[in-house]
Parts: structure tokens; sequence; C-alpha cells
């Protein structure tokens, strides 16, 4: 190098830096996220709920009023009273423990199905809309393949061969929740490839997996986000259909959803209450979640705003 | 003589529009163009949109690949150079982005996005932090802002940014490509300056691309007008803004608005009419002839070659102005395409 | 096509101005508080004159045009008076001030692509723009309208250029279409804002000839809002110098550009690279333009001032400093005024 290193320091005094805008301060960028996602009421009431509710699911042995499948035939199809906060069903066993040991696998397989469909999604939208060319048509056109089988018949069929446990109903629903945030990550990375900032990576040396990982993945963490919320709510929904419809989690496992198919036999019955329960907890669930997405898009996004 | 830092020859640029294969045309921006810049110089490359002057500085950091030709970093051919080999051709050769905001990562922290040049060639290990700092006082930025993201600086702040990201490995060349032109006059005169000291400082050897005709002649040493991907004329700065011998140049030159009321409501204007012919089917033979006053036959049968005018002035032109007359600013008559 | 250039022309003759702006301030309520764009701005404009309204971004100089044609944003709030001749434009309702905008007061705007309506031939533009005011004209009077608009801003060939979209249209073009829908009712003012900002030079050159030639034959008053002081030096006969929302200097473009009075102008024009002389080395303003946010109480340019002292903590009032010269700087009579 011809460069003479260290390099001299101020050049022209009159450019030194006058103080540049300082009104949202020095903080760190995670203290202005928590301040702008703590601003976002609904969020924060959503987050608490979210919480609780995931205590009490998988704290159920110790925080369920009664154990797990505790059947008392003497005492069944109860409504609610000061023993049996909800009831109890028809074999006897308390609704409320019930609810709350079904929230466990319901809750997991939410979770699970937005985590790996939105893994597997963002990698295959990433690396096609940053490699183009044939990549690009061969990963589209599989996921193409997957948008355009009904998911009901997919879940039906696979479920069938593979025997409906938890870990498959996870698998299965990933496969077919990966395509959609696969095409929104796809446009938005080619969309952004073409930023001066990418190229300037390019320029300072940058190769491909870094200007992925560093460049263009965190100017996507919003919409990832909203993408997560969006696929727990959606899986839970999947998994309570599927569920209900016979498919899905077999007694004596339970959750939501096949607690809603067993309370299916009580319509018409004073005891149609039943119904709301599981009803209810997917309901508040799902739109809690939704709303912290939103809360946590707004936080994430604020250095993209002029 | 200073050995020529870079060294450009018969340099051809196409894109193909449209996808591969049925109905795809090819668009060539930049029709063979030569360009030496001797090290420590600056050379500035003017012309309007669609000149072909962003894709030309955008080929000599390879950021696009030319179709033809050959790009010289003082003995290096950096044309052939394979993707392994980019890396050590781009701590030779650096690129400032015209738009401040758009060419900063909104993610990165200043700190972040000046050390990772640093990480990825492998330089001042162990002191990346404080080679930072100097970075940041190089270009009059206060070092303590490190950890401050793009959007708490201005346009001005940013562009500086911008620049110590391209010097932080320590390169021979800057491409500049309108560094200014998307700032406010009262900032920038101090990213001018700025790049005029950092290039006596560190002898560094600039290719200017600018529309901004005042900003090329306060910074440039060498000038060349671009025309439809093509150099119409090319010489010291000082030779083409006082004699252009093009036609083209001369309406350039005339359009620019003198700050100044008199001079600029005593000056004559060559005012060129339609537009510029698009660049998919450029005009045959000179591709200025369509909006030239002074086109003949000869000019759509042949291209004109750039030809030695004395004073180092080379003029790609059949009928090039008289050298007698100084057509300094009030001296055209005005005078419209037929 | 020459102007001539005398010396701050009619403000004498005519008593009674068109516009008559005082103290319009405009304010932007964000989630992140008020924001202050423009800050008690007076000024005066005559028929057929052509003031020009020059600053950086931030400057302000576009809150206030966009608050003269009442066409700022919801959260925008509008303070002081606009009187057209002698009538508040800022109290009328939405119905009476489209009858003023558009009609008697024009704009063309710097982005003539997003202005111009893609699904309409600009014929048709230029035909509705004539309707809205007049709705007696056939169909066959708008059209012929059209076309001698056409023709009127210099475009070739106007008869079949009037069935084209304006996608088919160069930059160039497509601004003078802009400036033809903007004379289409010959209003008394034209408002051009950054009409050539998005232009190649020597298309600027020719829009800055369309303008020129078009008041010549109207006679309106043209508001020319720019950054440009080169445009300023060729067009305006009077030029209002913007800074953070505040007028910093009023004067006849001469005595602007040769015995400029306040610091901020005169840094302006010696911080400007010019294109007929080579200087080696511009004198450049200090530090940076304040974010809205943080302007500093008093003269909103004494953060980047070598002149600055404690007498400039108070909002400076504007100084006489020649005949229809005022600047707004404590320091004026004693900065030593020559051509920087």
């Amino acid at each position: 190098m011809t460069q003479p290193t260290p390099l001299p320091t101020q050049l022209s005094p009159t450019a030194t830096a006058p103080t540049p805008p300082s009104d949202r301060g020095d903080r760190r960028t995670s203290l202005v996220v928590l301040s702008r996602f703590l601003r976002h009421r609904l969020a924060v009431a959503s987050l608490i709920v979210l919480t609780l509710l995931a205590v009490c699911c998988f704290g159920a042995s110790w925080i369920a009023p009664h154990p797990r499948n505790a059947q008392n035939l003497l005492e069944a199809s109860q409504p609610p009273s000061a023993g049996h906060w909800l009831g109890t069903d028809a074999l006897g066993r308390d609704y409320l423990s019930e609810t709350l040991y079904a929230g466990q696998l319901s809750l997991a397989i939410g979770l699970g199905v937005a985590l790996l469909a939105t893994l597997v999604g963002t990698t295959a939208g990433a690396v096609a809309g940053y490699l183009g060319g044939w990549a690009d048509e061969v990963i589209m056109r599989v996921a193409d393949l997957f948008m355009i089988v009904p998911p009901i018949a997919v879940l039906a069929v696979s479920l069938q061969g593979l025997g409906p446990s938890p870990v498959t109903i996870v698998v299965v629903l990933s496969s077919l929740g990966w395509t959609l945030i696969a095409r929104v990550v796809r446009s938005q990375v080619i969309q952004l490839r073409h930023q001066e900032f990418v190229e300037a990576a390019r320029v300072v040396g940058a190769r491909g997996p870094r200007i992925l990982v560093r460049h263009l993945l965190p100017n996507l963490t919003g919409l990832i986000v909203v993408n997560v919320s969006l696929s727990v709510a959606m899986a839970i929904i999947l998994e309570s259909t599927i569920s209900f419809l016979g498919y899905g989690i077999q007694p004596p496992e339970s959750s939501w959803g096949n607690m809603l198919t067993q309370a299916a036999g009580v319509i018409g019955t004073d005891q149609s209450y039943l119904l709301y329960v599981p009803g209810m907890a997917i309901l508040i669930t799902v739109l809690a979640v939704n709303f912290v997405g939103d809360g946590l898009r707004d936080a994430l996004d604020f250095q993209g705003r002029q | 003589m200073t050995a020529p830092a870079l060294t450009v020859e018969g340099l051809v640029a196409e894109y193909t529009t449209g996808r591969r294969g049925w109905g795809a045309q090819t668009l060539q921006a930049v029709s063979g163009v030569d360009l030496v810049i001797p090290q420590g110089t600056t050379l500035g490359l003017v012309g309007e949109t669609g000149c072909g002057k962003s894709t030309l500085g955008r080929c000599l950091v390879r950021l696009i690949d030319p179709a033809e030709g050959r790009v010289k970093l003082f003995d290096t051919d950096i044309t052939s150079a394979r993707r392994r080999d980019l890396a050590a051709v781009r701590r030779r050769v650096q690129f400032v982005f015209q738009d401040p905001y758009a060419s900063l990562n909104p993610k990165l922290t200043v700190h972040a996005a000046l050390a990772e040049p640093l990480r990825i060639h492998g330089l001042h290990r162990g002191r990346e932090g404080a080679r930072v700092k100097e970075l940041l006082e190089l270009v009059g930025l206060d070092p303590r802002h490190g950890h401050r993201h793009p959007h708490q600086f201005s346009g001005g702040q940013r562009q500086r940014i911008g620049i110590a990201r391209a010097l932080a490995v320590e390169p021979e060349v800057l491409i500049l490509d309108e560094p200014v032109s998307a700032l406010d006059v009262s900032v920038q005169a101090g990213v001018i300056n700025l790049l005029a000291d950092l290039q006596e400082e560190l002898r560094l050897t600039y290719l200017f691309i600018a529309h901004d005709l005042a900003v090329v002649r306060q910074i440039s040493d060498q000038v060349a007008v671009m025309y439809l991907g093509r150099i119409v004329e090319q010489g010291p700065a000082d030779t083409i803004f006082t004699q252009p011998r093009h036609p083209y140049t001369q309406a350039l030159l005339s359009a620019v608005p003198v700050p100044d009321p008199r001079i600029q409501r005593a000056r004559r204007r060559i005012v060129l009419d339609g537009d510029l012919p698009s660049p998919l089917s450029p005009p045959s033979g000179c591709r200025f002839r369509t909006r030239c006053w002074k086109a003949q036959d000869v000019c759509a049968h042949t291209a004109p070659e750039l030809s030695e005018q004395g004073g180092s002035l080379v003029t790609a032109c059949h009928f090039p102005a008289p050298p007698a007359q100084p057509t300094a600013q009030n001296q055209h008559k005005e005078v419209t395409a037929p | 096509m020459m102007k001539t250039v005398g010396p701050g022309p009619r403000a004498e003759e005519t008593p009674e101005p068109l516009l008559s702006v005082r103290n319009l301030c405009v304010t932007y309520r964000t989630d992140s508080g008020s924001v202050p764009a423009l800050d008690q701005l007076s000024f005066d404009l005559h028929a057929g004159e052509t003031l020009s309204i020059v600053g950086e971004s931030g400057s302000g100089k576009s809150a206030a045009s966009l608050a003269m044609m009442g066409l700022l944003p919801p959260n925008a709030v509008v303070e002081g008076s606009v009187r057209f001749r002698g009538r508040e434009l800022l109290d009328l309702s939405d119905k009476k001030l489209r009858e003023v905008r558009g009609k008697r007061i024009a704009m063309v705007f710097q982005d003539a692509l997003a202005a111009l309506n893609p699904m309409m031939t600009v014929g048709a533009q230029l035909a509705e723009a004539v309707s809205v005011h007049d709705s007696s004209a056939s169909r066959a009077a708008l059209r012929e309208r059209a076309v001698e608009l056409l023709d009127l801003v210099g475009i070739p060939s106007p008869r079949s250029r009037s069935d084209q979209y304006p996608h088919e249209l160069s930059g160039g073009m497509r601004q003078r279409v802009m400036i033809a829908s903007g004379i289409a009712n010959e209003p008394d003012i034209l408002i051009a804002d950054e009409p050539t900002t998005a232009l190649d030079v020597t298309v600027q050159a020719q829009i800055l000839d369309v303008l020129m030639r078009i008041q010549d034959r109207t006679k309106s008053a043209i508001l020319l809002i720019t950054h440009d002081l080169g445009v300023v030096a060729g067009l305006a006969d009077r030029v209002l110098v913007l800074y953070c929302g505040r007028k910093m200097e009023e004067a006849p473009v001469e005595p602007l550009f040769y015995e400029p009075a306040h610091p901020y102008t005169r840094g302006l024009l010696a911080a400007l690279p010019r294109i007929d002389r080579g200087t080696r080395r511009l004198a450049q303003i200090a530090g940076q333009p304040p974010s809205p946010g943080e302007r500093p109480g008093g003269c909103p340019f004494q953060t980047r001032c070598p002149h600055a002292d404690e007498r400039c903590d108070v909002i400076p009032r504007p100084v006489r400093v020649g005949e229809n010269h005022t600047a707004a700087c404590v320091h004026a009579h004693e900065i030593e005024r020559v051509t920087p």
C-alpha cells in the first residue's frame, strides 16, 4: 500500500461536527426499542395476558386445581362451582385444569410451527431473492407447489400416514406455512438488494452470506416478527381445526382443538358453555399474539423512519 | 509525469432489458470509453442523466461487469480479476455513493458500518475501535458519535460517514458518484473542501462523477464530457470550461446558470432542442447529431473519433469550433438545432 | 427573451400588492411533539413581478407555498394571514379556495410525473383544467385550447402530443405540460416550486425560457421557490432568503447578490462553486443546519455565524439596509458589504 498509516487527524478545523440531532438521545438501541414498545398499550397488555396464559398452562402441574385426567364420575357434568370453577365434563374431570393442560400442546404447536415456518421461509426467501436466477426459480416453484394443494387435505392425508404425534403436526403445518413468508421475504430482499447500502457493502468487500445476515435480514426484522405472530395464530387455529375434525391430537392427549371436539357432544344441552372455554382460550391467544406482533414491528422499525 | 493510477481502455457496458430470451433488448450504456487518470489527480466526468457516467463508475469497482474492454489499476488488470481476487481490488479502489440516505444501512451504527471493512480485510486487528475513531476524526465528525445510527445525522454528516467508510481500507483510488449533489449548498462546500484536503493528504486519485459542472470545475484537474455512452470531449479543466470545442460541451456550459444577475442575464445561451435519444437505439454516426446545429451528412455516416485539438484537448466532432474563438460565457450566438 | 435588470421594479408603482402574506406560521404536529416549519413570514407579491424564495432543505420554503395554496397535510397548523387582492385566503372554505386555486393562483410542482394523472392523455388533463373553471366551453373548444397551451410551452407537434400519456413524454416535456396546465386559466400568480430541480441543465434552460416567455405573454406574477441561486440570478426581480423557517434577507436581485447584508446570504454566495471561475477553495459555512427540533432561540443562524454574539439570543427584527432591502440581523449595519 502506498497509504501513509496512521492517518492524520483533523484536516480542516472548521469541519468539526456540531451537535447532531440529539432529541432521540444517545440511548442504546435496545432501550429505544423497549420504550417504543411500552408506548403501545394494547401490545403491552397482550404480552401480559400471553405471559400469564403461558405460565398457567406450562405450570399447570403446580397451578391447576386438580391433577390431569383425574376422573370422578360422581361429579360428572357439574356446573361451575367453588370446587370446580369451570365445572366438570362428562367424565367428571375439572374443566379448568383440563383447559390449562390442553393449552400446553396448543401453545407449543403454535410457537413451534411459527418458528420453524419462519426459519425455513425466511432462509428460502432470502436465498431466492438474493441469488436470483435458477436458485430463485427452483425455490419459488417448490413454494408454488406447496401453495396450490389444499391444506386440509394434505393435513388429513399426511397425519393419517405419519400418525398424529405433535411433532408430525408441527412439521406438516410448517411445511404448509413457510411459503407465505418466503414470498414476502423474497420480494423485500429483491427490493433491498438494489439499495445503495447493499452495493456499498459489496464494494467494501462483503460477500453473499455476510450481506444477507448483516445488511438484508436486520432490515426485515419488523416483517419477520409480524409473520411469526401471524403464523402462531394460524397454527393454533389450524391445529384446532384438524383436531376438531379428528385427525389431530388424539385422546388421552388433549389440545384446545380436541377439547372442542369433545365438547361438541354437549351442543344443545344446558352444558353448551363448555364449548366456549377452549374457544375463548384460542381467541384470546390469537388476538394477543397479533397485538404483540404489531407492537414489536412498530418498536423495531424506528431507524428506517426519516 | 506521474504514473497513471487508473487506465480504462475500450470499456463497454451493457444491460439486458426484460427477461432473458424472447424480447430481450441490449442497452449499451457505455460504448467504448478510454480514460487515463494520473495518480493524485482528479478526473471530472460530466454528462446528463442517462449518459452512462454512473455505469462507467460502477464498472471500475466491478459492481457491474463490463462487457468489453479493460480497466487497469496501476499495473493490475481488474477486469479479469476473479471473484476471489476482487477483495484485493476493492482494497485499492473504493466508491462513494450519491445518496447519503440510501447508502448507509439504517440498522447499523456508524461504528459497525466503519468497522465492517476493517474486519473483512483484516486491517488494524485488535484496534478496530481506535481506528474507527481516527476515521471519524479524519472526515470531521465527532469520534464520540460512533454508537449512533445514520438517522441521527444530517445529510452532510452522513456523506462524511460514506467517505470514511470508503477510506477505511486505505484505497488508492476513489470513485465519487455525485457525492455532493444531494447536499445543500451550505454543507456541500464543506464536503468538497474535505475531499480536496483528503486528496492532498493521502495522495488519492479521484474519478469525480457529477452533473453539476460548477462543482466539477471546482475540484477537477481533467474533465471528460460524456454523451450517450461516449466521451465527446476531454481535456484540462480550464480549457474545457473556457474554450470548449465540441458543440455539446458548449451547449452544456452555456446552460449552467451563474449565480450573478448581471453576468447571467447578459449571457447568450445555446438552447438545445429536443431530448436525449433513447440509448436502446442511438443515432448512427455521431450520437449528438440529432440535437446539433452543425450536423451535416457526414455526421450521420461516420462516428467522429477523439482527435487532438491542441493544449491536450481531445474532441470527437467533425466540425469542432475553431480554436481562436474563446467561447467563454458570453460569446455564444443564440442558436438552435434545425 | 432576456429580461432587463431593473432596480426592484413595481414595488412603488402599485400600492396594492397582489398577494400579501403577514406573519405566516406553519407548525407540523407529530407523535414526538410539534415541529415548526415556518415562523412569522411576511412579504408582498406585486402584479407581474418574479419573487424568488430561496432556501435549503428545511428552510420552510415549500411549507410557505403549500400554506398559500391550502395544500398542507391535516397535521399542519397554519397561523397568520395570506391576502389575495385583499381577500383572506386562510379563512376561505375549501370550495371557495378551490375557485381561487388553479384559476387565479396556479402551481407548478417539482415532480411532474407524480402531479400528472397517468391514466389520462395530457390533452384531456389540460382540457379538464380549463373546464373546471369554465364549464361553458364545448369539447372541441377545450381540445383546441389544450393544443394551443401545449404549443405555447414549446412542445413540438402539439396536436399529436396531446393524445399521449404522461409516461410517453420525457421529463422536460412533462414539466412543460405542468406549466401548460398551470397557465391554462391565465392565473394572476404562478407558484413554481423547484420547477427544474429534477431536470438536467440543458432541459432546465428550456423550461426557464418557457417560464420567462409565458410571463411576458400573460403578465402573471411568478413566485419561484428554489434552492438554486443561479436560477434566481437569471429570473428573479426580488429575492427572499429563508433559513430554518425564518426570513433572513429580502432584497431586489442585484443588491442581494452584490451587497448581501445577512451573514447567511453572504456565506451561501461564498460557498457556491462557480462555473465561470475556478477558485481553488470554497469558503464553507461552519457546522450543519440544526434539525427542526433543536433550533436555537433567537437568531437561528447563530450556531453557524461568524459574527454571533450574545445579542443574537433575541430574535432579530428586520433591519432596513437599503431601498426595499432588509436583513434580519442585529449586525447588519456593522458588516462590510461587498460581493463575497
